[in-house]
């Protein structure tokens, strides 16, 4: 057993009774990490010295009973699209390869005060472009359950690392799926917060009306334990919400007798794997059996937010990439004649091919004449698809289905065929579009992959969401089994 | 609606990007597949319907006018490719 297999409650008590340093659990994330990470490649930059320096320090801290952080002594991992001081950030683009950042995101100052230890920096798709991490530029993070098998994305690594325990826990960034389907994929928890709950200053922006920083961890009790460090209103961040931090660890009471559960049947229909259907079912008899009800619904523009999403997110992303620009950071290239030239020559090649996908889709959407029929269609489109989960959660309490219509595909399955790609988003991109939250817990295993069980919530709701998530997961000993590597 | 080779050429000027006759082939398809995904918005009557630009309440959130602390100057050019006397330097933009 890992000391990761513990959770933090119990690590909390071993260090409280001296069983355990927090110098020993940096230990432990720098051996798993030298043991596993050549296979697994979760991480690009490492954090070794500043850790362990940190360490000691909360060891200190520990001998002198001064007061402890609510995520004292754990050792997290950071996507790399989130700044830290010092401590290169490349968004796993060529572009920022030598990017140091020069303040630190809200969320990391959050974590330094609740007391984590930053282990280093996690593997994604560039600028969080992508669904399997194949789109990293540095290298493609492998599943833990099946090396021949992607990780998920972008926040890959983010799951990657905790599944094959290089972290206690880890931040990922989800703009459409970005930190559920990884989880779905690697057999863990990962969190989606309500837009606006989480501070998103310092983190590299892509899709500025849908981009949430939320947890990824092993188990849901530890979830709200990072979500309650890192929630919170920030002033640095036009789009933070103001509004109370509810205790969310005292939420999980197990109890979800009356609990009323909508599962829309476009999440169980044509598409969907069928091994992954019978274990989201059985995982609705596990929730019935301890007092909740469900019942069919449906959230007709399901058909259409994957089409919406790509043309919003795009847009937004070529808008957001434009300051990549090599002027004031990041790669430029040598001997270049003009200003123009100078743009075009970085840009061409610090991007990697499907962020230039993106940023051309986007620029064609909302370029003069077609602006009308793509950009603002589909913010309509958006509307109606909010709709659809506003009158389902007039009724209902939470909805669930599949985090992703499969298990995690062969790496190169489908780096030809950027469509399809995208269609393993058709489960997750809808909840982006409605800003509501939702968690992805592990729910069992087809064809000997992890399945990950969808549980969505109203606007900033994450209480329900994890206590429906913390019943089903203490009734299931899904989430305590480990890939061998 | 399906774009051509010359749209790609004119998007990626727009986007300050460089193309390979290859890569704009390459684009041209796979821009024309996602895009004809796309037209299935079409389907749906959006008459009256009011574009949603963001999930949250929020419109045009201010702070107070006041002086606040920047990062100090070499913070600044820390990651700079190219500077000179506190400056961001890149080649004359005139002749």
């Amino acid at each position: 057993m890992s000391l990761f297999d513990y959770k933090l409650t119990e690590i909390h008590n071993k260090l409280h009774d001296k069983e355990l340093s927090v110098s020993d659990l940096v230990d432990e994330a720098f051996r798993k990490i030298g043991e596993r990470d050549e296979k697994v490649q979760a991480y690009i930059t490492l954090n070794e010295e500043g850790a362990r320096t940190q360490g000691k320090k909360l060891d200190d801290k520990l001998v002198s009973g001064e007061e402890r952080g609510l995520l004292f002594g754990l050792p997290a991992g950071i996507k790399d699209n989130i700044v830290t001081e010092g401590l290169r950030t490349t968004c796993a683009s060529q572009f920022l390869s030598n990017f140091n950042p020069v303040y630190d995101a809200t969320v990391v100052s959050k974590l330094r005060a609740a007391d984590a230890v930053t282990i280093g920096k996690l593997n994604m798709d560039e600028f969080a472009m992508g669904g399997s991490n194949e789109n990293s530029s540095f290298y493609p993070v492998r599943n833990p359950w099946n090396l021949e098998r992607v990780p998920g994305g972008s926040s890959g690594g983010s799951a990657a690392a905790v599944a094959a325990g290089e972290a206690f826990f880890t931040l990922g960034s989800d703009t459409g799926g970005s930190i559920r389907q990884p989880a779905s994929y690697c057999g863990v928890v990962g969190l989606k917060p309500t837009y606006g709950l989480v501070s998103r200053f310092g983190l590299v922006a892509f899709a500025s009306s849908l981009d949430q920083i939320g947890p990824l961890t092993k188990n849901v009790e530890d979830s709200a334990y990072v979500l309650q460090a890192i929630a919170g209103y920030d002033g640095m961040d036009s789009t933070s919400a103001k509004v109370e931090i509810p205790d969310y660890v005292s939420a999980l009471n197990g109890d979800v007798s009356g609990l009323r559960i909508a599962v829309p049947k476009e999440y169980l229909g044509e598409g969907v794997d069928a091994g992954v259907k019978e274990t989201v079912l059985s995982a609705l008899k596990v929730l019935e059996s301890l007092g909740a009800v469900w019942e069919e619904v449906s959230l007709p523009h399901t058909e259409y937010a994957v089409a919406t999403y790509y043309l919003l997110a795009s847009s937004e992303a070529s808008s957001n990439l434009a300051r990549f620009d090599g002027v004031r950071y990041g790669q430029r290239v040598d001997h270049i004649g003009s200003l123009l030239d100078l743009y075009h020559e970085s840009r061409t090649q610090g991007f990697g091919d499907e962020v230039k996908r993106r940023i051309m889709l986007g620029t064609y959407a909302l370029s003069s004449g077609y602006y009308d029929a793509y950009y603002l269609k589909a913010q309509k489109v958006r509307t109606l698809i909010k709709r659809d989960f506003d009158q389902v959660f007039e009724k209902y309490d939470v909805i669930i289905g599949p985090t992703a219509p499969t298990t995690a595909f062969k790496l190169g399955a489908q780096v030809d065929d950027p469509l399809t790609m995208y269609l393993n988003d058709i489960l997750t991109i809808p909840v982006s579009l409605a800003g509501v939250p939702a968690i992805s817990v592990p729910c069992g295993f087809a064809d000997g992959m992890p399945v990950g069980l969808q549980i969505i919530g109203k606007a900033f709701d994450e209480s329900t969401v994890l206590r429906t998530a913390h019943a089903y997961e203490q009734n299931t000993d899904h989430h305590k089994r480990r890939p061998e590597l | 609606m399906s774009i051509t080779t010359k749209d790609v050429q004119h998007v990626a000027k727009l986007a300050r990007l460089n193309m390979t006759p290859e890569e704009e082939n390459l684009f041209t398809d796979q821009l024309n597949a996602i895009l004809q995904y796309a037209e299935k918005l079409k389907e749906l009557d959006t008459e009256g319907v009011e574009p949603t630009t963001h999930v949250l309440p929020l419109h045009n959130v201010m702070r107070e006018d006041e002086n606040r602390k920047s990062l100090p100057i070499e913070k600044v050019l820390l990651n700079a490719p190219d500077e000179e006397d506190g400056h961001f330097k890149v080649p004359a933009v005139m002749e």
